[in-house]
């Protein structure tokens, strides 16, 4: 945490308020998302219990798995997801824009515009806390192997028929939101706690109910106390009034509530398959589907404050303006997404288990590049954040107090004007180290040649240090510097230390020119078969 | 025993004073250890596990009860799993420790399972050394080894002064006689890969085990033959992928191992905190709260965050911590960045000038971060709090 928004948590802790940690909205979001607040059982892997799902606010869909060990019902849950997420993505699938991308043509090797379709939007998925991004990712997993009927006629459990896509979507999902300032998949705890500082830690910081709560607290309260109350409050029957976000259940709701609901379930059903003539059946089908009701409603109770609550903080977030570059992470989104969804469309199978090790490379390259251009997009965006890179050294703000012009040696001089910028910062500055400031979008690149004498006692490197840089680019062709391409004396100017555009590390080789200190090539097997679906054992259910 | 009589004895008895009379001790086990050597320095963590006071009790009569508590789904998947693991004499699970932890060794087709049953944790502690000798020397003796299971040993290791009985899920002797601890947990290994953060617990609880195996070890020593080995790399057991069929894991302990014996090390030992409280200082939860209260306060705590999934005392003392205006109520990293500055009121004063030393370095470095924060709010129309103050809301206190 830097120092900048430790004070800002040291301010909440004595307003009762939480404190802005950005000005701008840092992240895309949708117009219409799609929120899932899933609930899992307890001690089980993949084992969902129900969820809310849905776009529109007031009315999202229930969910519910009765008796969460039973396949059968796990996998009528799962369809029913399907039915709710699917037709969602389709939606955003079939609007496309023409684009442009840029691809080495096999034959000649050489780099050529191609012409391809770009999703006009993507579907937005949102989930309460992380932990739920993490229950996507393992719902995922636990879905995309899976064999319909129709893939595999002997398999002896076959999932319906939607559910292994829902896998695969699920998986990307999961894979993009792994990649630095990515919205396809957003953690509402996660996001807000981005946009503010709360007087809380960060572990603290998990618990959606308590971070609303310092965020927007209600009239007469402070941050602090309703945060208390969102985070231990329990109703006479010793139920928390604000329950977690999930996917796990608070242990007193499962061991009062749940567990006997579901035992009365399955006393239902054993009567129910016990059932003599058809008008016993009757009632105890009435029995079943009350004991269902029940689960329901208990279902619902869980998840219905955090299905309000991700709402309320989308409403929060979309007080602040969006920052100018989210709208470009966006559209790496799209592509993502667009990417993902000419996959499926090709016929490819799920993403592997594990990825060979191009692709792992590929993935970590893609992060570690994107982490960069957050940082640098968002210190743009946003002066609060520059104003923590300027603590640290690494941008510095100023007034041009002069400004001389000269040329380079060459056959034809170009303007190199040397600028001088009066700070209040303290960059850490070497010699020739290029600096770069935004010029209509584009960075303009300078290096740093001099720290002026400042002509009182301080010196330089203290405060008020006057620093002189050649610019260096972004001037035009001529021999005089195309206008406005320049600083002038009097304006105020903001420069960074670190770059604004990320350059693409080198290319790796294809998969199959994988060398050997990397395991060498993945095979054939490994390249061309579906992957095997996890073998299904009676152990499936306990 | 652990300690030399006379003085074992009178502090038992003090601990007991400390518990309240009629308030039978609640033993500790390899989690608590392991959650109290991440916190060696909180004295009041170290006092009321070692005089055996249940925390959560406590808790709730403190008014700020615990937030922890085991679903019974959880806990019921657990226990069918283990006993799957272990079902047909260990079968499945000596396997396991085969193939992951001693491929070289002959295939344990057949193994022993003795007896481990006895009175109290004291008896059972005997009765696991007796099993652990007798198949460590059979083996020096016959030359040719099998493999022996304990299921459910029980051992004793001396944490702060006092002893704790620990109990592992097994623990293997191979047929060099060295000692493996095996660790069975419910959740999940995907594609050979676990929670991070759970397999960390689970490898902070085994090295326990380790430890407490080691001293074991060390009191087999006797007649000249060298002490068995007790091997640093523990098998967890957990269920393959969304089936119910067991996978394993060999998990390098040596560092959870070093880092825990060093911190139990560094407890203070439990009677010169029992020594440094007030005459007649108990901690029974049938006491009046205020009384209570004050006994609790009489022993200073380490708070941070971290406690709120390891203490059940934590909203206790993170209220304390709160009302002191401490900063480690944010955050460890937090109290590292403000140096000497520790309460909220300190720093917000150093920070826009009112307090401290311009020349020191967090106080420049603080007004600097005020300043910049404060002209980039007033940029964006935001207005920083401090140029406006506002009437402390309660909870946020000075002292």
């Amino acid at each position: 945490m830097s120092l900048i928004a430790t004070l800002a948590r040291l301010e909440a802790v004595s307003t009762g308020r939480a404190q802005p940690a950005a000005t701008v909205r840092h992240r895309h979001l949708s117009e219409r998302p799609l929120a899932l607040v899933p609930l899992t059982t307890a001690g089980e892997a993949g084992a969902p219990l129900g969820a809310l799902v849905g776009d529109d606010r007031d009315a999202p869909r229930l969910l519910v798995v009765p008796q969460p060990r039973d396949r059968d019902l796990r996998f009528a849950f799962l369809a029913e997801l399907a039915d709710v997420v699917l037709p969602f993505i389709d939606s955003h699938a079939d609007a496309v824009e023409a684009a442009e991308r840029t691809e080495v043509d096999p034959e000649t090797g050489k780099r050529v515009k191609v012409e391809v379709e770009l999703c006009a939007d993507a579907p937005q998925l949102i989930v309460p806390s992380r932990a739920g991004i993490d229950f996507v990712r393992l719902l995922g997993r636990s879905m995309r192997f899976r064999r319909t009927a129709e893939q595999d006629p002997e398999t002896p459990h076959p999932a319906p028929p939607r559910v292994p896509l829902l896998g695969r979507w699920f998986t990307h999902y999961g894979e993009r939101a792994r990649v630095p300032g990515s919205a396809l998949l957003l953690a509402m705890t996660d996001v807000l706690s981005r946009h503010w500082a709360t007087g809380q830690s960060t572990l603290e910081d998990q618990h959606l109910g308590a971070l609303l709560a310092w965020i927007d607290p209600p009239d007469g309260v402070s941050g602090a106390e309703a945060a208390l109350r969102a985070e231990l409050a329990r109703d006479a029957k010793g139920q928390l009034l604000w329950p977690p976000a999930g996917p796990a259940t608070d242990p007193a709701f499962d061991n009062k509530l749940l567990a006997p609901a579901i035992e009365n379930y399955n006393t239902a059903r054993t009567a129910l398959a016990a059932a003599e003539d058809g008008e016993a059946a009757d009632d105890r089908l009435a029995e079943l589907t009350a004991a269902e009701r029940d689960i329901r409603a208990l279902v619902e109770s869980r998840t219905r404050p955090t299905w309000d609550a991700v709402w309320r903080g989308l409403d929060l977030l979309r007080t602040l303006p969006e920052g100018a570059h989210a709208a470009d992470r966006w559209t790496r989104d799209r592509w993502s997404f667009t990417g993902h969804r000419d996959r499926v469309i090709a016929g490819e199978p799920p993403q592997p288990r594990r990825d060979d090790a191009v692709t792992a490379a590929n993935k970590l390259a893609t992060r570690e590049r994107e982490q960069a251009r957050l940082e640098a997009q968002e210190a743009l965006d946003d002066p609060l954040v520059m104003a923590g890179r300027r603590l640290a050294g690494e941008a510095f703000a100023g007034e041009v107090t002069d400004v001389v012009m000269t040329y380079s040696e060459g056959k034809r001089p170009s303007p190199r004007p040397l600028v001088t910028v009066r700070t209040d910062d303290r960059p850490q500055l070497g010699e020739r180290v290029k600096v770069y400031r935004s010029l209509g979008g584009k960075p303009q690149s300078a290096e740093f040649v001099r720290h002026e004498d400042v002509g009182h006692e301080d010196g330089p490197g203290a405060e008020g240090s006057v620093i002189v840089l050649r610019v260096l680019d972004k001037m035009g062709r001529g021999k005089e510097p195309e206008a406005g391409s320049v600083p002038e004396k009097g304006d105020l100017v903001v420069f960074t230390l670190f770059e604004h555009e990320q350059r693409g590390g080198a290319k790796l080789p294809d998969a199959d020119q994988t060398p050997w200190t990397h395991g060498g090539p993945p095979g054939e097997e490994a390249t061309k078969t579906v992957p095997e679906a996890d073998p299904v054992t009676e152990e499936d259910v306990l | 025993m652990l300690l030399p009589r006379t003085r074992g004895t009178a502090l038992r008895q003090r601990l007991a004073e400390l518990r309240g009379p009629s308030v039978p001790p609640k033993a500790l086990d390899a989690r608590a250890l392991a959650a109290l050597a991440a916190n060696p320095g909180c004295r009041r963590r170290a006092i009321l596990d070692g005089a055996g006071v249940n925390k959560a009790t406590l808790a709730s009569a403190l008014g700020s009860p615990s937030a922890f508590g085991q679903s019974q789904f959880a806990l019921a998947r657990g226990n069918t799993f283990e006993a799957r693991v272990k079902a047909d004499g260990g079968a499945e699970l000596l396997r396991l420790v085969h193939e992951k932890l001693d491929p070289g060794a002959v295939a344990p087709t057949e193994a022993e399972v003795p007896d481990l049953t006895a009175t109290g944790p004291e008896g059972r502690t005997a009765r696991t050394a007796l099993a652990l000798r007798d198949a460590t020397t059979a083996r020096a003796a016959s030359g040719t080894g099998g493999w022996t299971l304990l299921d459910h040993p029980m051992l004793a290791l001396g944490v702060a002064g006092s002893p704790a009985f620990l109990e592992p899920d097994a623990v293997v002797v191979h047929p060099d006689g060295s000692w493996s601890v095996v660790e069975i947990k419910s959740f999940p290994m995907l594609d050979g890969s676990a929670d991070p953060a759970k397999v960390g617990a689970a490898a902070r609880q085994a090295a326990v085990y380790v430890l407490a195996l080691e001293e074991v070890a060390a009191r087999l020593t006797q007649g000249g033959d060298p002490a068995p080995t007790v091997r640093h790399r523990v098998l967890l057991v957990c269920p393959k992928d969304f089936s119910n069929l067991a996978t394993a894991s060999a998990v390098d302990v040596r560092k959870q191992r070093a880092v825990t014996g060093r911190q139990l090390s560094r407890l203070t030992r439990v009677e010169d905190i029992a020594d440094a409280l007030p005459e007649g200082t108990c901690f029974a939860p049938d006491l009046p709260s205020a009384e209570l209260t004050a006994a609790v306060e009489s022993v200073p705590a380490q708070y941070a965050p971290e406690c709120l999934s390891a203490c059940e005392l934590a909203f206790h003392c993170r209220d304390r911590s709160r009302a002191r205006g401490a900063v480690t109520s944010l955050g460890r990293s937090v109290r590292a960045e403000l140096g000497a500055l520790t309460t909220v009121d300190d720093v917000l004063s150093a920070a826009h000038g009112r307090s401290g030393d311009p020349e020191d370095p967090t106080v420049a470095a603080l007004r600097r971060a005020a300043t910049l924060r404060a002209e980039a709010l007033r940029g964006a129309g935001l207005t920083s709090p401090e140029r406006e103050p506002q009437p402390r809301p309660e909870g946020a206190v000075c002292r």
